[in-house]
């Protein structure tokens, strides 16, 4: 453990742009902490903090000069590595023929995160898990995730809709980072404790730092996040979810809140697991030039599921049903893992209020085996 | 010889032109479309006027006289492709606000000779009257989105025109919901892409201009404008725009009348 401090903070920042990489990190944007490049620390939302509930985000300043001082906005990471358009190939039209240019993301380009929150973290896992774990490797995600250095921040704050110790996954990191800083703030200091992750992590800090972390500095750290854990008023309960939900496929929650969805994809846009896509062909007039991109789709439109003689999901209600049951279900069948890393966006971002935990808490309190 | 270029034609009934104006919008690709096709009536761009068939009709503005319901039938004949495009084509337009009052009033009280005018009693989308190849949306329709409709029909495949939420839109370009962030009641989970999410880029709510979405809870939407303190009257009026008389926009407008 090292002692970063506060003011030193913009040290790491050189440091990782002296190594060539383009930092991202929280900040300030349309009453709204977002994710995008920034360059110093004053670009972090410092004093800064966020009120949320179910389809409710305000912006709130602080009483102090807390420079993570907030929790998760409605930008994930994925955006960076999973973009939510890519242009796949280009191809042109050559006699009877055609050529194809592959496109793609910009191989060289090296993404430094700055910020990224424990469940955050395990959100990346996640998705390096759906598009590098299998058989078949996305090389655009995989190149941009091989160049990405991630520096996590642990929360020492939680928000109305986080419920990240139900899932395991914060508030605290235990691996997939870099290097990961806990912000402490009190009694006159401000500095960060830092840890690696990686070896170039340590390196990292240690062009940053020399400075270890005394016993009560590391302490105060591990409180601090502690305190965190313990403020956490929304929660969970996943005990034998996945074989629940697959035992109550005709509960009547799903009419209920088959009224209360938009399908408007929000909830799919904001999370950071939800890894689906459609791919667009395009060509000009001549028709000697088409290209093919992907773009983010959702299990919430129609056209997601229209297959040769009809739509397999129709109604809204089967479509918020898939979502939910891949989530917390059928992921783990896929992917050995629940789906969910407990962030809260979908409960934020959802212009009706849906929350997810709470949808679980009904069918549950209705279950058919209940 | 050259292949034979295929014939575009462009027909307008009760509309501002505004859509039409789209496809000269097009700028640089204004050009390409020229290059690409044969312009041969389009009143907006030339006096020139090639005879029928055509290849591909695009029509603008909604049905309102025994006059337009003769002609846009004679128009169908004319075209292969029948393109009906914005807001007032697909869905009667602002002018359908007329389809909830009592028009022959209207003429009495704005005509000195009203017998002189003949009109229907509503206004109607192209498609109530005449068989319509695609619906483009929008108030105005969106240019890009008119070159792929064009770009699809000349190269035989599907135009790539989302039917999904304005939602969307705001997520792929990273705009943050104005409605949850800032408490603006905004159409867009109801509406349908193709704008570009450009009023909340600019802090507005979504104003509904390229009508219902593919499938549009609107029940939903107008419970939440009322948690946001929108009374009845602003409800009824947020659903009863442009595209007022598109179906999913009417109930739900009639429903807090």
């Amino acid at each position: 453990m090292y002692i970063i401090d506060s003011t030193e903070l913009h040290n790491l920042m050189e440091e990782l742009i002296k190594r060539g990489y383009l930092l991202i990190g929280p900040t300030v944007r349309s009453g709204a902490i977002v994710l995008e490049s920034i360059r110093t620390v004053d670009d972090l939302p410092r004093g800064f903090g966020d009120e949320q509930e179910p389809s409710h985000y305000s912006l709130k300043r602080r009483n102090d000069a807390m420079l993570f001082g907030f929790v998760v906005g409605p930008v994930s990471w994925k955006k960076f590595l999973y973009p939510p358009r890519l242009t796949m190939f280009k191809a042109t039209r050559a006699g009877k023929s055609f050529t194809i240019a592959p496109e793609g993301t910009d191989k060289n380009r090296k993404l430094a995160f700055i910020g990224v929150r424990p469940c955050e973290v395990s959100g990346i896992l996640m998705q390096d898990q759906v598009f590098t774990g299998g058989k078949y490797v996305d090389r655009a995600y995989k190149a941009a995730r091989d160049n990405a250095f991630i520096v996590a921040v642990n929360c020492t704050v939680t928000g109305g809709n986080c419920f990240c110790a139900s899932m395991g996954t914060g508030p605290g990191a235990t691996r997939g980072f870099d290097i990961a800083l806990t912000e402490v703030l009190g009694g006159g200091k401000h500095y960060f404790v830092a840890s690696a992750g990686t070896p170039r992590g340590e390196e990292v800090l240690g062009a940053v730092t020399q400075r270890e972390a005394t016993e009560p500095e590391s302490r105060s750290a591990l409180d601090a996040v502690a305190r965190a854990a313990e403020s956490l008023t929304k929660r969970m309960d996943i005990r034998e979810l996945p074989q629940l939900l697959k035992d109550n496929f005709e509960n009547p929650r799903w009419d209920d809140v088959a009224k209360r969805c938009l399908a408007c994809t929000n909830c799919t846009m904001v999370c950071p697991t939800c890894f689906c896509s459609t791919v667009e062909d395009a060509t000009d007039l001549t028709g000697m030039h088409a290209e093919r991109s992907r773009r983010w789709d959702s299990c919430f439109t129609l056209d997601f599921t229209k297959v040769a003689g009809g739509n397999i999901r129709p109604s809204i209600r089967a479509r918020y049903r898939q979502w939910l049951t891949h989530k917390l279900s059928n992921w783990m069948d896929q992917f050995g893992t629940l789906g969910c890393v407990g962030c809260g966006r979908c409960i934020t971002w959802c212009p009706s209020g849906i929350d997810i935990t709470a949808e679980v808490d009904a069918i549950r309190g209705n279950s058919v085996h209940a | 010889m050259p292949p034979k270029k295929p014939k575009v034609a462009v027909f307008k009934f009760a509309s501002c032109d505004g859509c039409q104006l789209s496809l000269l919008d097009a700028e640089d690709e204004l050009l390409l479309v020229a290059g690409a096709v044969d312009i041969a009536n389009f009143p907006e761009a030339s006096r020139r006027v090639l005879p029928g068939p055509y290849d591909i009709g695009l029509v603008e503005g909604s049905i309102t006289t025994p006059h337009d319901v003769e002609r846009v039938r004679e128009i169908r004949k004319q075209c292969r492709v029948l393109i009906a495009i914005g807001a007032c084509a697909t869905a009667g337009g602002i002018q359908a606000l007329r389809n909830w009052k009592d028009v022959k009033e209207f003429t009495r009280t704005v005509y000195a000779s009203p017998e002189y005018i003949s009109t229907l009693d509503r206004s109607m989308p192209v498609g109530s009257y005449i068989h319509v190849d695609f619906e483009l949306r929008g108030c105005p329709i969106n240019k890009h989105q008119l070159l792929e409709v064009l770009n699809a029909y000349l190269n035989k495949r599907k135009p790539t025109i989302p039917t999904s939420s304005v939602c969307m839109e705001c997520k792929l370009r990273g705009t943050v919901c104005v409605m949850v962030a800032q408490r603006t009641p905004c159409l867009g989970p109801a509406t349908q892409a193709g704008c570009g999410a450009i009023c909340p880029t600019y802090d507005r709510g979504c104003y509904g201009c390229f009508g219902p979405m593919e499938n549009p809870n609107t029940g939903a939407l107008a419970e939440h404008f009322e948690e946001l303190g929108e009374s009845r009257q602003d409800i009824m009026l947020a659903f009863r725009g442009f595209n007022a008389y598109a179906e999913a926009f009417r109930k739900e407008s009639d429903a807090h009348e």
